[in-house]
Parts: C-alpha cells; sequence; structure tokens
C-alpha cells in the first residue's frame, strides 16, 4: 500500500526486537471480546489512486458548480476570483503539513503569518487587536457573546434580526445549555435595517448587542449611535461581518465603536467549498484581549535578540487553563488564514478598494436590472454587494425553477426562514466581480420568464 | 554582537564575531524575511482589475474615508515573502514529526487533487439541494464509513474540529439525560486528558472531577465505581489514553457508568491506533469524535482546519445535532435541517455551526479511506503500534519509560525525565532534537508523568527514519543525563534560538505597528 513504507521483512525484524511474536501481541490490552479478527465486513479494500479519482471525480460531476453557471447566491458565504498564487502558496508542504507551531524556533513561518493575519484582520475590522482565527464565522459569533458575558458579567444578548440565521440558530442551541439570555427576532422586509430600533431594547442587564454589518438582506446602517447607546449602558457592542470585502468599501464596525468585531472569513482566499472549512475572524479593543477566544500570535526576541514570534497569552486556553479557560477551541483554522492573508496582500489597500467597487457597482446595475422586472421591488436601497428583491410570489419555487435552467439565483428568504409568510416573496441576490453581465442578463430575462 | 531587534535589517559583523555572521543576516538557503508591513506599501498590488465606471453610490453614506493600512506586493514579491516564510517551518514533508497525540503522518497530495476539484470546491452550501446531490452523497458516504469503521450507530459530520465535536458529544449526552428529566451536574475526566476535555465541559455547564490512574496509568476502575452516582453525568476518556496505552476495563468502565445512568464520551483523538482492529462501539461509548485531521490524514495546516465528526451510540443518536444528510428510498439525498426535523429528528439538540462542516476535509478523508480501504486501514493501525513499540523498546534503557513495565504500548511511546542531571529539563533535550533536524515530541504532557515526552512515530515512517531518530534521540538522551550543559544553548542551527515567551506574555505586541507609531505609545 502505498502510503505505508514498511515491509513485512521490516515488520518481521521490528517484532524480534521488541520481543513480540506477532502483531496481535502488542493489541493484548485490547479485551478479547472487542479484537476484531479480520477486515470489518462490508467495506471495500484498498484502491488505487487512479480508481479513487475516478470515484471521487464521479461524485464531483454530479454537482452544479458555481463557475460553470450564472451564479448569485451569497447569504454568508461569496464567491470571489482567488488569484492562483494563493492556492500555491498554501500548497507549499511547510505550511500545508506543520502542525499547531508549539516549537516556534522552527515554526517561524506559521507565526509571522499569523501575526501578519492578526495585523490585517485588525486594521481591516478597525479593531486594536485579532486572534489567529477561529472555525468560522458562526462560531465565532456565539465566542463573542461568551467574551460579552465574561467581560460584562451579564447574561442578557440581544440579537439583530438582521443577523444570519444560522448563526442564531447556532446561539440559541449553545445558549440552551449555558442559560445565556438571548432576545432575538426576525428581519422584515422594510428599507433600513433595525440598527436603531435596538437602542431602547438595551437595559442593565445587557451584555451585548449583535448586529450584522451589512445585514443578512444586504443593508448598511451607521453603527454610531447603537455603540454610544451600548456604553451608556456598559454594554459591549458585537459587530458581525460575513462579507469583508465590503470593508473596502464602507466604514469598519471598529471605527463605528463595535468593541468586539466577528466576521467569516471566507470570501477572502477561501473559496466556498460548500460550507467550509472556512475562517472565523475575531476582534476586539486592546483592553480586553485577555478575555479572547483562541489563539494569539504575538512579538517577542530570541536569545540572540533577533525579532520572532509566538503563541501568546496561552494562560487563557485550554492546554494550561483546563477548565477555567476562555474557550475550549484547539485547533482553528490557520491554513485558510494563511489563504486569506496572502490574497489580502496580493490585493493590498489599493486592490481591495478596486475590488469592492467593482462589486458595488455591479450589485448596482443588477439591482436596477432585476427590478425593472414587473412586480418585482428592490427592499433595500443601501447596500454592498447583496441585495434583497421582493417577488410577486413566493420566492424559493422560482429560485428551484431558476436552477433547472442552470441559474443559481439567489437565496430565497423561505429557506433560510422557513414558515415565516411575511418574508417567502423574498430573494437575496449577490454580486460579486465573477458575475458578468451576461450572467445578469441570462438571470433576469430568466427571472422574468418564471415570474410570467 | 548588535542587537538586531528587527530580525532582518542588516547588521555589520563587528570585530571578533564568530565566525558564520554574515553581512545580511542571512545563512545562505536560510533567508530572513521582514514583516509585509516592512516591504509592502499601499500603492501596490498584485492584482489587475479593471477600471470601475462612475457609479451612484448605495452605501448610506458610509464610504470608507481613511485608509485600512493594508499594504499591497506584486504578485513575484507575493510569491516570494511567503515562499521564504514557509522555510522556516519544520513539516512532515521534511521529516518525521512525532508529536504525542497529533498523529503527523503524510498528507497525501492526491487527497488535495480531488478536495480541488470544481464540484466539491466551488458549490455554495445554500445551493438548491437537487444541485449538490454528489456533494451529498460524499458526506453521507464518509459517514457510511465513518459508522461502520467504529461500529456505532449514527454519525453528526458537522462539527469544526476534535474539541467541536467534544461539545457536540457532550451536548447530546445533557439532551439525553434532560429528556428524561434527569439534570446531572458532573463529568469525570482523567488527569491525564487532553485540556479541551475538561474546558469542554465546563463550557457546556458541568463540574470536572478528576478520575484517579492506576500506577499502570490507566483508569482506577475501583475508585471510578466508587465515584459514580445519581450526580455523574457521564465519563470522558480518552481510549487509547494520553499515556499511550489502551485502557483494558474499558468495557467494565462502560457498564458501570450506564449501571449509574451515566454515558461514556470517548476522546477520539487517538482512534489511529485501533482504526480496523477495535471498534469503539464494541466497548460500550455512547459517542465519540474522531479527528479526520489525525486518524484520517487531511493536513493540520499550521494549526487547522481540523474536523471532528462524532459518532453517537443509540442511545443518543436522537440527540445529535442538526443539519445532517439522509438517504431517501429513491436513492437521492436530502438535508434534514431546522424546518423539516420536526416530524422526523424533534429531539435534535440543535445546529452548532452555520453549514454542513468541513466538506474540504471531507473530500480529503475519504479519499484517504478509499485509498486504504478496510484492509489498509487495519495495517495502518498495527503500523503504526508497531513504529510507536520499536521506539519503547528501542529507548528503554536510556531513557525511561514509566509504563514500560506494563507491556505494550499503543501508537505513542511515553517517557519521562527521571535520569537527566541536575539542571537538563525535557525541554532543552527537546530543542537539541531540533538541532539534530527532527520535530521535538510532543513535551510536558501528559500532566501526570514529570518531564513527559510523548512520541507518535505514525505508521507512515519507514524503518530507516525510524532508525535515524532512535539514534539521534539517544545521542541527545545520553548528553541529558551526562549534563551536557551545552543543551541549555540549543538550537543554535533554527531559524531562531529560544524565543522569550515571558517578555512576548508580559509586553504582548499582537500587531504591526509602524515605527513612527510605535515610538508615539512609548
Amino acid at each position: 500500500m502505498r502510503y505505508l513504507p514498511l515491509s513485512d521483512a521490516d515488520r518481521r525484524q521490528m517484532l524480534g526486537v521488541i520481543g513480540a511474536n506477532s502483531i496481535d501481541d502488542l493489541f493484548v490490552n485490547v479485551p478479547a471480546a472487542a479484537r476484531l479478527t479480520g477486515n470489518i465486513a462490508d467495506l471495500p479494500d484498498h484502491a488505487s489512486e487512479l480508481s479513487v479519482e475516478r470515484q471521487l471525480g464521479a461524485m464531483a460531476r454530479k454537482n452544479m458548480a458555481a463557475g460553470d453557471v450564472p451564479f448569485f447566491i451569497g447569504a454568508g458565504a461569496y464567491r470571489h476570483h482567488v488569484p492562483a498564487s494563493v492556492d500555491h502558496i498554501i500548497q507549499r508542504g511547510e505550511f500545508l503539513t506543520s502542525y499547531t507551531p508549539y516549537q516556534p524556533e522552527i515554526a517561524q513561518g506559521t507565526l509571522q503569518v499569523l501575526f501578519e493575519f492578526q495585523t490585517q484582520v485588525a486594521r481591516l475590522l478597525g479593531c486594536d487587536v485579532a486572534n489567529a482565527s477561529m472555525y468560522d464565522g458562526s462560531t465565532a459569533c456565539w465566542e463573542a457573546i461568551v467574551m460579552a458575558r465574561r467581560v460584562t458579567r451579564r447574561g442578557k444578548a440581544i440579537l439583530s434580526g438582521g443577523l444570519h440565521p444560522h448563526y442564531v440558530s447556532v446561539a440559541e442551541t449553545m445558549a440552551k445549555f449555558t442559560g445565556d439570555v438571548l432576545d432575538t427576532r426576525l428581519p422584515e422586509l422594510v428599507a433600513e435595517p433595525d440598527t436603531d430600533s435596538l437602542i431602547g431594547l438595551i437595559d442593565d442587564e445587557t451584555s451585548c448587542v449583535v448586529v450584522q454589518y451589512p445585514d443578512i438582506l444586504g443593508r448598511i446602517g451607521d453603527l454610531t449611535a447603537l455603540a454610544e447607546a451600548c456604553h451608556a449602558k456598559k454594554a459591549l457592542l458585537i459587530a458581525v461581518v460575513t462579507e469583508p470585502v465590503a470593508l473596502g468599501a464602507i466604514t469598519s464596525p471598529g471605527e463605528m465603536g463595535a468593541d468586539i468585531v466577528v466576521g467569516e472569513g471566507q470570501s477572502i482566499g477561501v473559496g466556498l467549498q460548500f460550507g467550509g472549512p472556512y475562517v472565523g475572524l475575531f476582534a476586539c479593543s486592546e483592553k480586553l484581549v485577555r478575555q479572547m477566544p483562541g489563539r494569539l500570535t504575538g512579538e517577542t526576541v530570541d536569545a540572540e535578540g533577533k525579532r520572532g514570534f509566538v503563541l501568546t497569552l496561552s494562560t487563557r486556553e485550554q492546554h494550561i487553563r483546563r477548565e477555567k479557560a476562555t474557550s475550549n477551541i484547539c485547533t482553528s483554522s490557520v491554513l485558510c488564514a494563511l489563504a486569506w492573508t496572502a490574497h489580502m496582500t496580493l490585493l493590498g489597500e489599493k486592490g481591495l478598494r478596486q475590488l469592492a467597487a467593482i462589486n458595488h457597482a455591479a450589485a448596482c446595475n443588477a439591482a436596477d436590472r432585476l427590478s425593472a422586472i414587473a412586480g418585482v421591488e428592490l427592499v433595500t436601497p443601501t447596500f454592498f454587494n447583496e441585495f434583497t428583491l421582493k417577488l410577486p410570489k413566493e420566492a424559493r419555487p422560482v429560485v428551484r425553477a431558476l436552477a433547472d435552467q442552470s441559474i443559481l439565483g439567489g437565496v430565497s428568504l423561505g429557506r433560510l426562514y422557513p414558515g415565516v409568510d411575511a418574508l417567502e416573496n423574498g430573494l437575496i441576490v449577490a454580486v460579486t466581480e465573477t458575475a458578468t453581465k451576461e450572467d445578469v442578463e441570462t438571470f433576469a430575462a430568466a427571472l422574468q420568464e418564471v415570474l410570467a | 554582537m548588535t542587537i538586531n531587534q528587527s530580525g532582518w535589517k542588516p547588521t555589520t559583523p563587528e570585530a571578533g564575531e564568530t565566525e558564520g555572521t554574515t553581512f545580511t543576516g542571512n545563512r545562505a538557503l536560510m533567508l530572513e524575511e521582514p514583516l509585509l508591513f516592512e516591504i509592502g506599501s499601499l500603492d501596490q498590488t498584485g492584482v489587475d482589475f479593471a477600471d470601475v465606471p462612475g457609479q451612484t453610490s448605495r452605501l448610506a453614506g458610509l464610504e470608507r474615508r481613511k485608509d485600512i493600512g493594508l499594504p499591497g506586493l506584486s504578485e513575484p514579491e507575493a510569491v516570494r515573502h511567503y515562499t521564504r516564510l514557509s522555510r522556516q517551518n519544520y513539516a512532515i514533508d521534511l521529516g518525521l514529526f512525532p508529536l504525542g497525540s497529533c498523529t503527523m503522518k503524510h498528507n497525501p497530495r492526491l487527497n488535495e487533487k480531488v478536495a480541488r476539484m470544481p464540484g466539491f470546491a466551488d458549490i455554495h452550501p445554500l445551493q438548491p439541494v437537487d444541485t449538490v446531490q454528489g456533494a451529498f452523497e460524499l458526506i453521507h458516504k464518509l459517514g457510511e464509513w465513518l459508522v461502520k469503521l467504529t461500529g456505532m450507530h449514527s454519525v453528526a459530520m458537522s462539527p469544526k474540529a476534535g474539541a467541536h465535536g467534544e461539545l457536540c458529544g457532550l451536548l447530546a449526552i445533557r439532551s439525553a439525560l434532560e429528556a428524561r428529566g434527569d439534570k446531572r451536574e458532573v463529568i469525570l475526566v482523567p488527569e491525564s486528558a487532553h485540556g479541551t476535555n475538561p474546558a469542554t465541559a465546563a463550557f457546556c455547564g458541568y463540574r470536572v472531577e478528576d478520575i484517579p490512574a492506576t500506577a499502570g496509568g490507566r483508569v482506577d476502575l475501583e475508585a471510578l465505581k466508587a465515584r459514580l452516582g445519581p450526580d455523574v453525568a457521564g465519563v470522558m476518556i480518552t481510549n487509547p489514553n494520553t499515556c499511550g496505552l489502551f485502557e483494558p476495563d474499558m468495557i467494565a468502565i462502560s457498564e458501570a457508568v450506564h449501571a449509574a445512568g451515566g454515558f461514556v464520551y470517548c476522546d477520539g483523538a487517538n482512534f489511529n491506533a485501533i482504526v480496523g482492529r477495535v471498534r469503539p462501539g464494541d466497548l460500550g461509548i455512547d459517542a465519540m469524535h474522531i479527528n479526520l485531521h489525525k486518524t484520517f490524514s487531511t493536513p493540520h495546516g499550521g494549526g487547522g482546519p481540523g474536523s471532528g465528526p462524532v459518532v453517537f451510540s443509540e442511545a443518543l443518536t436522537p440527540f445529535a445535532p442538526l443539519p445532517f444528510v439522509e438517504k431517501t428510498g429513491e436513492g437521492a439525498y436530502r438535508l434534514v435541517e431546522e424546518e423539516n426535523a420536526e416530524d422526523h429528528h424533534a429531539s435534535s439538540f440543535g445546529r452548532m455551526v452555520a453549514f454542513h462542516g468541513q466538506m474540504g476535509m471531507f473530500t480529503r478523508a475519504l479519499s484517504y479511506i478509499l485509498s486504504h480501504g478496510a484492509d489498509g486501514l487495519r495495517q495502518v493501525a498495527e503500523d503504526a503500534v508497531l513504529n510507536a513499540n520499536y521506539i519503547l523498546r528501542s529507548l528503554d534503557d536510556v531513557l525511561d519509560a514509566p509504563f514500560g513495565f506494563s507491556g505494550p504500548c499503543m501508537h505513542e511511546a511515553l517517557f519521562s525525565d527521571k535520569g537527566f542531571a541536575e539542571g537538563i529539563s525535557t525541554l532543552d533535550l527537546a530543542k537539541a532534537l531540533i538541532d539534530e533536524g527532527f520535530h521535538p515530541m510532543t513535551m510536558y504532557f501528559p500532566l501526570v508523568v514529570h518531564g513527559a515526552m510523548l512520541i507518535e512515530p505514525t505508521e507512515t515512517e519507514s524503518r530507516a527514519t525510524l532508525d535515524q531518530f532512535i539514534a539521534a534521540l539517544r545521542s541527545v538522551a545520553n548528553r541529558a543525563k551526562a549534563g551536557d550543559q551545552s543543551l541549555k544553548a540549543a538550537p543554535i542551527h533554527a531559524p531562531r534560538r529560544r524565543l522569550d515567551e515571558t517578555l512576548a506574555a508580559r509586553k504582548p505586541m499582537l500587531a504591526y505597528k509602524e515605527p513612527v507609531q510605535a515610538e508615539a505609545a512609548e
């Protein structure tokens, strides 16, 4: 078998060194009742590389790949062009096949990348510091709520209706067990995000208010007043960014006073990948850093005074603090963080701003074209690269019908909020630089036909 | 020597300095590399975009006005920057990486190739389900393999890593107990457990109590039985355990826990040692996470992404999380999530992650599993255990093996610092191994052994590599016993000498600050 270097002669000789008669002697501590004597039944034996590639290729071909069709899906995961060199960099064996940098003298590559990542993330989100990544945006969002509880010693979180419903769902699952109180609401098909309406709900029990920016429907709202209101009640403002490319065009949440900014980093460098692996972004102000979850890389010097980087503030973490840790997280998403950083470095400030401008322009054009269809209304007057349409009928079957014409035409609110009648005509449409004018035209023509 | 704070700037060698100092700080192929922020600029980019025509802004008056501060590099500069950094890393592609409990095995490149097929890499998690039937087929097929290999009843695929899997398992246990109106407060965890175990239990609201160990490094069955009672929700046991030993009383432990009304969670980090030879389901386990990035060869990537599917017993299956993939009678696949769970999976504890889990890791893991097949996976466990015992018995004359007397180990060999000369530590030995060209073993874990050194070679190492490693470790062990003080200076040949971790924690510098800013802040 191609991944196993030992020969039968090696095995015999090594058993001799060990002083064992057979391999079974090494499994002697397994209770007899649990020892399998042969291969597990009903499973195939080993296969060649060619055979495995064929089997998996057959499965892959049953899927409609985004790059093959007009594609307008967002709602928490966005399709952007990733430069070829990003994938080359993450496939360097020294990055791909290294471990968490526990021995910093021979892991400076990963550690310096993480220091660059932390700096880029902190600057993009408008915060002092960022950690070395979380699993994804949804788990980062829950960790932020828990962190706000630790900081404020209060247990009630107010969640905006504009927060991604899956993120709300993750928080609800966890809160059932932790006893945190979540004050949640549904979005409404109106022009403005609910940012300012949350202000009146903040009280002395409130640990944090959680808003998404831009929100699930694509809307953008100024967070300044909400941040001030939170601070007046000694609560924290948590902002969630699911499309970080937007921050190339609009003011960051940190700059508007958010205390913790978390995000889904997938749209930069990582690709769609059917939902994972992604990369959770987590940033906050310097004074909160000791309450942060996850790994942190810090600058230091070596015994010769040369600059170097190490994992630091580990006394927050599970391998030191065990049951008193700020989080149970261990493995995070470092390779995706590398992809993020490599892509961001290739973009730079200039490229990110251009990319954001192109996305916004493409989305504005598409919004105009689609809302010109009879009966279709643009719900969201403000947006970045994603907006919500109200169709004259239920959107879910429309998405289905479009897929039959090989058009992936957005996400129906019925899929995200099943059973909510007031939302069922809503359709979230994302338009990035990967959608051509022809794609928009094909989509518009098909939508018109399906609605007719 | 001039203190070169920034690490990369040219430092003119001073008179009398040691041979080998260079003007640049580089040493031939070992190249110093500045931070992106020191070489990039806000005007530089490695991506070409067409100009954007004038456009009415719909950005709510929130247009970005200030610079973000993100320097860019051209493509050749970026490729060189990250390639140079990569060369400062040790990696499994370069050599043996014997971190105990971490299972650093070869990562087959076929896995990378198939994961990049557009039909897997370029699909959106919210596409209509009939446009992603192949993806669901893959998830379902991998799930079937995991269920059969473990002899369990069902699997939850969505947990993002091992610790997330632990969370999944404990939430299912708590849900099952609450469903029968049983509010228990304590989870028992052996002292030798991974730190994630107690951290996870605490995160779920449980009080954590230690399970005592025997002199042989196993769970003390009688002490465990004495502690079990109506307040104990369950136990979290790693098997094979973190001392590299199989728990011979595992079936009796499970029976005792079940008899007391609790559940058995198994930390499956060490499943590599038994895959194909032992099924956890036959040991009475109720839930176990599987680290696809350990046993099933998906790359660690410097600290993730991982993937931590959890297999469940029949008793816990109704409480497993959403969403999951189900095969319909017609051979199609459907997604069970909040909207259709009620008639079908009403007891689920809910969603623990936004989408379907780590698809990119599923593809790689299935590629690995199909490559090995049932026969190959059994051989994986056998060779992993053989290699570990070969290391144990090749070194137990020079290093103290605290549990060596109690028979063979499983996939990892544990040694202590007993016998080292005064003032020489496990850390010193580990750093000396770096100079010898090997990544050190896991140090100071498990906590139950003084100066622990936990060595997991995995099955993908040849005998020649093992022999080189054994010879190198024997050499540094002898130096440690002889009190060779030069060990305190190791490593001397790595890209960096020992790094000041105390300074890093006392004055945290977690993001780059431009020199002007840094001075102003002081």
